[in-house]
């Protein structure tokens, strides 16, 4: 039978998000994948010229709703680092509890979509409701469910009190609970496992090459995580980063299970030894200069570049985001495998559309 | 007969699509959460399809841009009447904080015709669920008058204005 080409996307009931693809079937093996982007594109970093540093946090947190902590902690770094602002060291664990806590809750809404994209709506509501109590804690802690905006240039906003830390404990325990309830239905599950052992298969060396990041690389094999250079207080808590060997969708989500675990231990660790004092320095005067760094995203590698001349207003802001680099990957991912399996397997990179096209 | 059972669960039991045309998921999980258990509308019979050909309600987050505005559009036209649009959040509204991106048109009242608008960045799910049930007002008036429906006649939530001004 000759090519057909079917369009998946930009509306489609497994994607939360716009993303187009080209699918070249036969007989419902897919033979070619061509991604067409450009639904979300706003335009953000252009954004520069019209609202100031101080005011860009609040526009590059929603580059992303669901990872907004990692990206406004990451763009107040630059500039701290523009401006020679020592940020306090309470300050610096208050980001590590806040961005884990964010980690936490991508990977849970993450591991509920994915059962859903493969028919698995029990598994879906589950996530979803053990989900609910890390939004209770964002709600309680920053005012907000969703997008937190506790980073400022120079610290955080907002501080947490002995009974919200030992609140927070408690809930995590539950949420601990909780998940190793069902870690055996998502791990060991035979209908889970028939669905994603083996689809969507990258090697050690493609992922290198085609320059995966963040799970999507880990569950190639590779050991890379950008929290392994000990940013804020990260350099204090000692942690391994997660490695699956499979290279298939289903280590892609295990390594996802395994570090939604590894970030409540990070978080309570982190909550134990959250020293006293400040939680924001003195901020004075303008930016200037030009600098690049990178923070580990619950997708992976996020990397700014920003460059300031001095003035309110950035020159030029970058930004990198770990789907964007996801993507070549995830095109070298669906030759080969059949129609039925591809939202499993797109999903399977975590596509976050509006980080990619900002 | 079957009209009248038509009617009378159409708003019983709404179904609803959800487009995201450029948010930044803020809202779109917001939207999720509101069929997880914790606020779980589909014990009161709304129920979230992919398929626009089935949907009564259609539920827009995020601001429009000059790429997804055609999706917007056919969406909208490929729902059957009687149809209500509901946008969502700050930037659903009139372009929120990305309003003076270049690439972005504006709310999407600028596209198609909205009948609710629920505000929030992001909107809670509980604002998000009571804008739906404030749209089921609508939509049993749209029935009532099929004029309306067809967007001849605007009704009270709409801004005519605009609206007109996009044709």
């Amino acid at each position: 039978m000759s090519n057909t080409i079917l369009p998946f996307g930009p509306q489609h009931p497994v994607l939360p998000e716009p993303i187009h693809l080209s699918l070249t079937v036969e007989d419902e093996v897919v033979r070619q994948a061509v991604p067409a982007l450009g639904y979300v594109h706003r335009g953000l970093e252009m954004l520069t010229r019209k609202k100031d540093f101080h005011q860009m946090i609040q526009v590059v947190e929603r580059v992303c709703g669901i990872c907004s902590m990692m990206h406004a902690m990451c763009y107040c770094r630059g500039i701290e680092t523009l401006m020679d602002i020592e940020v306090p060291r309470r300050a610096q664990f208050l980001r590590v509890i806040w961005s884990e806590l964010h980690r936490i809750h991508s990977h849970l809404l993450w591991l509920g979509l994915y059962a859903d994209s493969f028919g698995f709506e029990s598994v879906f509501m589950q996530f979803w409701k053990i989900r609910e109590r890390i939004m209770d804690i964002n709600e309680a802690t920053a005012g907000n469910r969703v997008i937190v905006s506790v980073n400022r240039v120079g610290g955080v906003r907002r501080d947490l009190s002995p009974s919200q830390c030992w609140w927070i404990g408690e809930q995590l325990d539950e949420v601990e609970t909780e998940l190793k309830a069902i870690e055996s239905t998502m791990l060991d599950n035979y209908t889970v496992k028939k669905r994603t052992v083996g689809k969507g298969v990258l090697t050690k060396e493609d992922a290198w090459e085609l320059g995966a990041a963040g799970p999507t690389l880990r569950g190639s094999g590779i050991a890379r995580d950008m929290r392994e250079l000990k940013y804020e207080a990260l350099d204090e808590l000692e942690f391994e980063p997660v490695v699956e060997t499979g290279g298939d969708a289903y280590a892609r989500g295990a390594v996802r299970f395994k570090e939604t675990l590894q970030s409540i231990d990070l978080v309570r660790r982190a909550m134990a030894r959250l020293p006293g004092g400040e939680t924001a320095a003195k901020v004075k005067g303008k930016p200037e200069g030009e600098t690049a760094l990178r923070v580990e995203q619950p997708r992976g590698e996020c990397m700014y570049y920003i460059k300031a001349d001095g003035s309110r207003f950035l020159d030029r802001l970058r930004i990198r985001t770990p789907t964007f680099a996801n993507i070549p990957p995830l095109t070298a991912m669906l030759p080969g495998i059949e129609l039925a399996d591809v939202p499993v397997v797109v999903l399977s990179i975590d596509p976050c559309i509006s980080c990619t096209e900002r | 007969m079957f009209k009248k059972i038509m009617e009378r669960s159409r708003i019983k039991s709404p179904w609803l699509v959800h487009y995201d045309c450029g948010s930044c998921n803020g809202c779109d999980i917001e939207t999720l959460a509101c069929l997880t258990p914790l606020y779980d509308v589909e014990r009161f019979g709304v129920l979230n399809i992919g398929n626009p050909k089935h949907a009564d309600v259609l539920i827009v987050t995020g601001s429009v841009n000059t790429r997804n505005r055609h999706v917007l559009e056919q969406i909208h036209r490929q729902m059957p009447s009687p149809k209500i649009v509901i946008a969502v959040g700050s930037c659903g509204l009139s372009g929120g904080i990305f309003k003076e991106a270049y690439n972005v048109v504006g709310g999407v009242d600028r596209v198609i015709p909205v009948d609710v608008y629920v505000p929030g960045c992001p909107a809670r799910p509980e604002a998000i669920i009571d804008g739906v049930v404030e749209g089921l007002s609508v939509l049993a008036d749209k029935q009532r008058r099929p004029d309306a429906a067809n967007g001849a006649v605007a009704v009270d939530h709409t801004n005519s204005e605009i609206l007109y001004e996009s044709r």
